[in-house]
């Protein structure tokens, strides 16, 4: 006999001593070990408080759990909001004072117009919108999130949430994976690992997108601002803008519980499995180490991905918009194709446009439209979130126009690095591409319906 | 002391009671094991949900979750 | 090619490393000098393991996944006393009875990787549960470290954890630390050291069950030992057997090249028939 028939052989004799009864006895006896030392080793003074408890009888309570979820959400977003402003503003004015040097030096050496277009107009353009726009939200946000991650209150959001997810037929720890969208997709669809049934995983890491990623904050932000926030009038503008986008992330949230109740019910049917969630004790986040590390992490990683991704599109922006054709320029050709389609979804052709070249990263989406809109109008300069707002209205944006992007950037497609991280987690192409068109198909359709019933009821 | 025997989710918030038996077959009997809950471990019904469920008992030192279908199939008997 | 040890893993004083070869096509651990340490990382979820593997590691350290698992295997070094030790961060898991992916890739490192030492992190607010899963790796390989991290957390709640005393009744060097804060981590790295050398020979106490499974332990392991020859401790693969884990069977076969007259799926479907 070989040795492995001999392992065989013994491993059948064995079949007659199992029973869950011999299971339960070993990890019983390891327990009572356990309990016995525990108890030799360990001294529990009394009267200390039970913080944590306390702490989570609020968070979790029955009547101010969920509101206080909605509030920190709120406040998070509120503090992102007004504490991108001023850094916001002065890295623009510093970027784009260095944009006229830049232009002044090409002058004086006297290079060809084409050359300073791609290079200052195009490339550099749009790097400084994203470094001055998009970036001061992000390294605000994030610092934000990874506190609360630290603080141990994701569980907690996940504690809460769980009936829906079960009801939507998806897993507990969904909430969680959820949760860690938020930072940054592709992070998310990582997280996903902590969900062992591969049923189960699937559907969260097709839903994650749903919602909005570091890299669309920026977007959401703007836009709202704009004009959620400039209808509610100056003083208030911050906390609406902030208001709309909690009501963006609840819709979000929304629509994660209904396509993975739909998925659950068709493409990815099955049994529920078993679930438990450990709630760690709160722990005092080392707040000035976090905060630092993190901004300075985030900082460094939009900054990479603007001068790799956010450059070269600039420069191509430049490109197509600069070079004619049957006397439109390509950019325009493209918009005006995209344009009844991009009608019918409440939008324009320039916005589908925007979104589509932004499939490599969410934060180049408002840098490319910008940059679109400036090639056909007639303004030149673009330097605050007043001359933005000009801007949009100029090209015909309505509070409609921005809802509705609002809603698409929420909804639509993952951005690539996400799509390739699906593929590497799931070891397929399939489902990547499933999960570019499931995302995209719910972001057609709620646009859809919002702008033709938005038309219909006389709205606008 | 009760010789009453319940399933775990019909432990009143803020009791004490302890395991008898586990309903539960396979992976998730194996789960409800390594987490501390063989015969005679105490548990406390500690909280839950705003939403219903699940609730959280506090089992050997740790905070943990359990739904409804997994609770009502752990027989305890309240102290 | 590492020669097996007569004695089993877990009585030896001194165990050969694994092959670096292996190391790096079984569990795709990458040495680069032989003489640096392999030590594992082990612990429940939540105890801060990953602040421990931080701060020894700091940016010595690189992520990757377990060969052919979507199960994330980071791996750092550590420089202690002049020796280098590569950290080897096991996923976090409340047991290694391979109820799950994590909790085999675990056992599978700890049996079959032969890593010189093993730290197992533990949670001081939750000694209870934690100490299951010592017991675990101490039935699997003498050479631990347990860490007792979170002591500030403990100090929060009025817990007070007598690690004299722990130590004693252990077996092993227990080594109180408060991770995030660097506290203790050090001493951690003595005691690692120590123990992977041999310096420090460990005792740990075995684990006794009840007296009708050490009655079918005793049948079953004689012959188990005559096929393993020491390469595996068969007190314990005899347990892992009479729980009914079939992939303790597949992981062998895997990772000790049994000679195989059969494929594996085949054969353990006809024994438990």
């Amino acid at each position: 006999m070989t040795s492995w028939q001999a392992i065989g052989q013994i491993a059948r004799e064995t079949k007659d001593y199992q029973s869950n009864n011999l299971r339960d006895r070993i990890v019983g006896n390891i327990y009572n070990k356990a309990e016995a030392l525990a108890e030799k080793v360990v001294n529990r003074s009394q009267g200390t408080v039970n913080w944590d408890r306390r702490i989570d009888d609020v968070l979790t309570s029955p009547i101010w759990g969920f509101p206080i979820m909605m509030l920190l959400l709120g406040v998070v977003f509120w503090l992102t909001i007004t504490g991108a402003n001023v850094p916001s503003e002065m890295i623009a004015s510093v970027l784009f004072w260095g944009q006229d040097r830049l232009t002044e030096l090409f002058m004086a050496w006297g290079a060809p117009a084409w050359l300073h277009g791609v290079l200052v107009l195009g490339l550099y353009r749009c790097l400084a919108w994203v470094v001055s726009v998009m970036l001061p939200p992000m390294a605000i946000f994030f610092p934000c999130f990874t506190l609360l991650e630290d603080l141990g209150y994701l569980p907690r959001i996940a504690f809460n949430l769980d009936r829906f997810f079960k009801k939507a037929g998806a897993h507990g720890k969904q909430a969680l994976t959820m949760s860690m969208g938020f930072g940054c997709n592709a992070a998310g669809i990582i997280a996903c690992r902590i969900i062992e049934s591969p049923r189960e995983k699937m559907i969260a890491i097709l839903t994650n997108n749903f919602v909005p990623c570091n890299g669309r904050f920026p977007t959401l932000i703007a836009v709202s601002t704009i004009f959620m926030g400039g209808a509610a009038g100056y003083a208030y503008s911050s906390m609406a803008a902030a208001g709309t986008i909690v009501l963006l992330v609840l819709a979000g949230i929304a629509t994660t519980l209904a396509v993975s109740w739909f998925l659950s019910k068709t493409m990815l049917k099955g049994e529920p499995s078993s679930f438990t969630l450990e709630l760690p004790p709160y722990r005092r986040p080392q707040i000035g180490r976090v905060i630092v590390r993190s901004i300075f992490d985030r900082t460094l990683f939009v900054l990479y991905r603007a001068v790799v991704v956010a450059a070269p599109a600039g420069a191509l922006i430049w490109i197509l918009a600069n070079i004619m054709v049957g006397g439109q320029s390509i950019v325009a050709h493209a918009a005006n194709w995209l344009d009844p389609f991009g009608r019918l979804l409440g939008m324009d052709g320039y916005i589908m446009l925007a979104f589509i070249l932004g499939l490599p990263a969410n934060e180049i989406v408002l840098p490319i439209l910008i940059m679109s809109y400036l090639a056909t109008g007639s303004m030149l300069e673009l330097d605050s979130l007043e001359a933005l707002r000009k801007l949009l209205l100029d090209h015909g944006w309505t509070w409609l126009t921005a809802l509705n992007v609002l809603l698409f950037s929420l909804l639509h497609f993952p951005c690539a690095t996400t799509l390739l991280t699906i593929r590497k987690e799931t070891n397929s192409i399939k489902w990547p591409v499933v999960a570019f068109f499931l995302t995209t198909t719910v972001a057609i359709l709620v646009t859809f319906i919002t702008a033709q019933g938005a038309r219909l009821l006389g709205l606008v | 002391m009760s010789n009453q025997i319940i399933p775990l989710h019909q432990l009143p918030l803020g009791s004490f009671a302890k395991v008898v038996e586990l309903k539960l077959e396979g992976l998730p009997r194996r789960r409800m094991l390594d987490l501390g809950l063989v015969a005679d471990s105490v548990v406390e019904a500690v909280r839950r949900s705003p939403a219903g469920d699940p609730i959280a008992y506090y089992i050997r030192g740790a905070l943990i979750a359990l739904r409804k279908e997994e609770s009502s199939q752990i027989l305890v008997s309240p102290i | 090619m590492s020669r097996p040890c007569q004695q089993g893993c877990s009585g030896c004083p001194s165990s050969q490393k694994e092959d670096p070869q292996v190391l790096q096509e079984k569990f795709a651990v990458k040495l680069t000098s032989p003489e640096q340490i392999v030590v594992a990382l082990a612990g429940n979820p939540n105890v801060g393991k990953s602040t421990v593997f931080n701060a020894l590691t700091g940016l010595n350290q690189h992520t990757g996944n377990w060969p052919g698992k979507t199960v994330t295997n980071a791996q750092g070094l550590t420089r202690h006393k002049n020796r280098e030790f590569i950290l080897v961060d096991l996923p976090g898991t409340y047991s290694l009875l391979a109820n799950s992916v994590d909790e085999q890739v675990a056992r599978d490192f700890l049996c079959f990787g032969n890593p010189q030492a093993t730290i197992v992190v533990v949670d001081a607010t939750c000694l209870e549960r934690n100490l299951n899963l010592v017991f675990q790796v101490l039935e699997i390989t003498s050479k631990v470290v347990v860490c007792v991290n979170l002591l500030d957390e403990a100090k929060r709640k009025g817990l007070e954890v007598n690690i004299k005393t722990l130590s004693q009744e252990l077996g092993v060097p227990v080594v109180p630390t408060v991770a995030r804060d660097g506290q203790g981590l050090k001493e951690l790295m003595n005691a690692v050291h120590d123990v992977a050398l041999g310096i420090i020979k460990t005792n740990p106490q075995k684990m006794t069950y009840d007296q009708d499974i050490e009655e079918a332990i005793q049948t079953i392991e004689p012959k188990l030992n005559n096929i393993l020859q020491g390469l595996l401790d068969s007190r314990w693969v005899a347990l892992r057997l009479l729980d009914g884990d079939h992939t303790i069977l597949q992981s062998i076969y895997e990772h000790l090249k049994v000679d195989a007259a059969h494929s594996l799926e085949r054969r353990v479907t006809y024994c438990h028939d």
